[in-house]
């Protein structure tokens, strides 16, 4: 459904996108996994041909979105990052002018616009001017929108940023039932790592370039196995005997000795079982995408942003261009 | 072809809607021009008599105020992009299968649709204000009125596409506004000043709006007319020259929004 090659987009000095290639299937929920300033918003940009790539190619829903932007246009649906609401009009004001630019025809557009207004629970409020709105009632509105002509794919940048849990969770139960009824193919970027977790696949981009692309589970797997921590009262000597007996790669700290293993559930009771040293305490947890993105960026999730940000100041360069 | 027609029409039907949702710009957009009509008019009007034969200072000036309600109503439309840029409503309107072209021409078009409606209700003080109207008269305003406002929300949007923040647009407008109001001769007849001043004047090419506009008001007449090179511009030959600058500054608006990002 979208097929990316090389993609790159340079703003004067800086490569903010720097050869993206990837894949996503029909019906597949995909997500762009990365910190501020790693370069979704310019991708999705160029995927919504609102940016034109520098060097590169893709396409989405088989047109090229260089000299197929309208036909592009009509097969993606779009909930930006930033509001992009008419405040001054009512939910269905905003939903009616969507549909006339579109070009939605008179017979579908009632019965789509309340459809979709009653799936994200706005139907009652449709006469309300979203001036008035939550910050959580109008991300519905945008999404309730971008499907109203019935596009190919959802492209979501960052669509819960900024929300409380509730909404978040609220917002993830409406994508994940469309994809399932309408079998629709959903893009979206997200700083949040739970929010990864729910991607059939996921691409981690740092820097403008993507770093690992797999499931969450395999990103999982390719940490090295889980984590097992443990104390001693000698956890000097317990690291010791940690490298010796498995070859495993240790390193100590808040008095805890940890190490990674394939297959932990079934390595620990083997462990206990068979340790010459009296453990005080055992633990094992499954690998995070936070372990992950540490292993395949080197850095985590949070010092990237700062990195990012301070490489920007330094080059005098806005991130997110302004439009029109 | 369609696209931009679609868009044409759609982004003009927007700012219609968003018109009358507002009803402070309603209010506002009459406040001004009525203020200067009746201060003005009862300020000056008995100290200065007539200017020509049956024609006194109101009823030279209302066809000016007209032509005012119509510059400051059709700039809006470049507001409206700055607005909808900082509000991000744009975007919306960047993505839509709709052309540049079609955002530039409906912007226009619903800047021109509410001028019209402005200059509407306008022509209801006309009787109060002791100016003569007949069906004649208003068949010829909307043609007119409707090039010139296409024309300004042109200028608007052109200046538009290089603003980023209101406040900054506004400043430019007000820079813009004044001189072209003033040196336009709405209050005063351009033959009837210094040469500095008229020479001014003639070269504001809202000069020749203005007067097309009281032309159909009042008809041609040589002492309140605008005379070029020892030539009284005719009705036509006004209407033809904001035409061609009107569509200049359109064409002009709709290249700068093809050619940003």
């Amino acid at each position: 459904m979208i097929e990316v090659d090389d993609l790159r987009r340079r703003f004067g000095q800086l490569e903010a996108v720097r050869g993206v290639t990837f894949e996503v299937g029909e019906g597949e929920l995909f997500g762009f996994l990365g910190p501020n300033g790693a370069g979704k918003t310019t991708t999705i940009n160029m995927l919504c041909t609102l940016l034109r790539p520098s060097e590169g190619s893709a396409t989405v829903n088989g047109f090229d979105i260089v000299r197929q932007r309208s036909q592009v246009r009509r097969s993606i649906g779009l909930v930006f990052q930033q509001q992009t609401l008419d405040e001054y009009l009512s939910a269905e004001q905003n939903m009616r002018f969507h549909a006339y630019a579109y070009g939605v025809p008179a017979e579908v557009r009632e019965p789509r616009i309340r459809e979709l207004l009653t799936m994200v629970e706005l139907w009652d409020r449709r006469k309300g001017s979203v001036r008035a709105f939550s910050g959580g009632m109008k991300r519905r509105l945008e999404i309730a929108r971008g499907l109203l002509h019935h596009p190919r794919v959802l492209f979501l940048d960052e669509p819960t940023l900024g929300l409380d849990p509730q909404t978040r969770r609220h917002i993830w139960d409406y994508l994940r039932r469309l994809r399932e009824q309408e079998g629709l193919t959903i893009f979206l970027t997200t700083q949040y790592l739970d929010e990864a977790e729910y991607c059939a696949r996921i691409a981690i981009i740092d820097r403008g370039q993507i770093v690992a692309l797999d499931t969450p589970d395999g990103l999982k797997r390719s940490v090295g196995g889980d984590l097992i921590t443990f104390s001693t009262e000698d956890n000097e000597r317990a690291a010791a005997e940690v490298r010796s007996r498995y070859g495993a790669e240790v390193t100590l700290s808040d008095g805890l000795v940890r190490f990674h293993a394939p297959h932990g559930e079934t390595f620990l009771p083997e462990f206990v079982r068979t340790f010459p040293l009296r453990l005080l305490s055992v633990g094992l947890r499954r690998p995070s995408l936070d372990d992950v993105f540490l292993k395949v960026t080197g850095h985590e999730l949070r010092d990237a942003e700062l990195d990012e940000k301070q490489l920007l100041v330094q080059q005098g360069m806005p991130m997110r261009r302004r439009f029109g | 072809m369609a696209e931009i027609w679609r868009g044409t029409w759609v982004v003009a039907y927007r700012e219609l809607l968003r018109f009358v949702n507002e009803r402070s710009r309603i209010v506002s957009a009459f406040a001004f021009p009525i203020a200067f009509l009746v201060i003005f008019g009862a300020g000056f009007g008995r100290v200065i008599g007539s200017l020509a034969p049956g024609v006194d200072f109101i009823q030279f000036m209302y066809p000016g105020i007209v032509a005012m309600t119509v510059l400051t109503s059709s700039l809006f439309a470049g507001v409206s992009v700055v607005w909808d840029r900082e509000f991000g409503f744009l975007k919306e309107i960047l993505v839509a299968p709709i052309g540049r072209a079609g955002i530039v021409l409906g912007k226009a078009a619903g800047a021109t649709l509410t001028a019209l409606l402005q200059v509407g209700i306008m022509l209801l003080l006309a009787p109060v204000v002791g100016v003569s109207l007949s069906p004649a008269i208003v068949l010829g305003l909307v043609p007119i009125v409707a090039i010139l406002a296409m024309g300004l929300s042109g200028l608007g949007l052109l200046i538009a596409s290089f603003m980023t923040s209101q406040q900054g647009f506004q400043l430019v407008i007000q820079l813009l506004i004044f001189p072209l109001i003033f040196l336009a001769g709405v209050f005063f007849p351009v033959n009837q000043v210094p040469l500095w001043l008229e020479i001014v004047s003639k070269v504001n090419p809202l000069t020749y709006g203005v007067d097309a506009i009281r032309q159909v008001f009042l008809g041609s007449s040589e002492s309140l007319g605008v005379t070029v090179l020892g030539h009284t511009m005719t009705l036509v030959e006004e209407v033809v020259l904001v035409g061609v600058l009107s569509a200049v500054l359109l064409g002009g608006a709709v290249f700068a929004f093809s050619r940003q990002e």
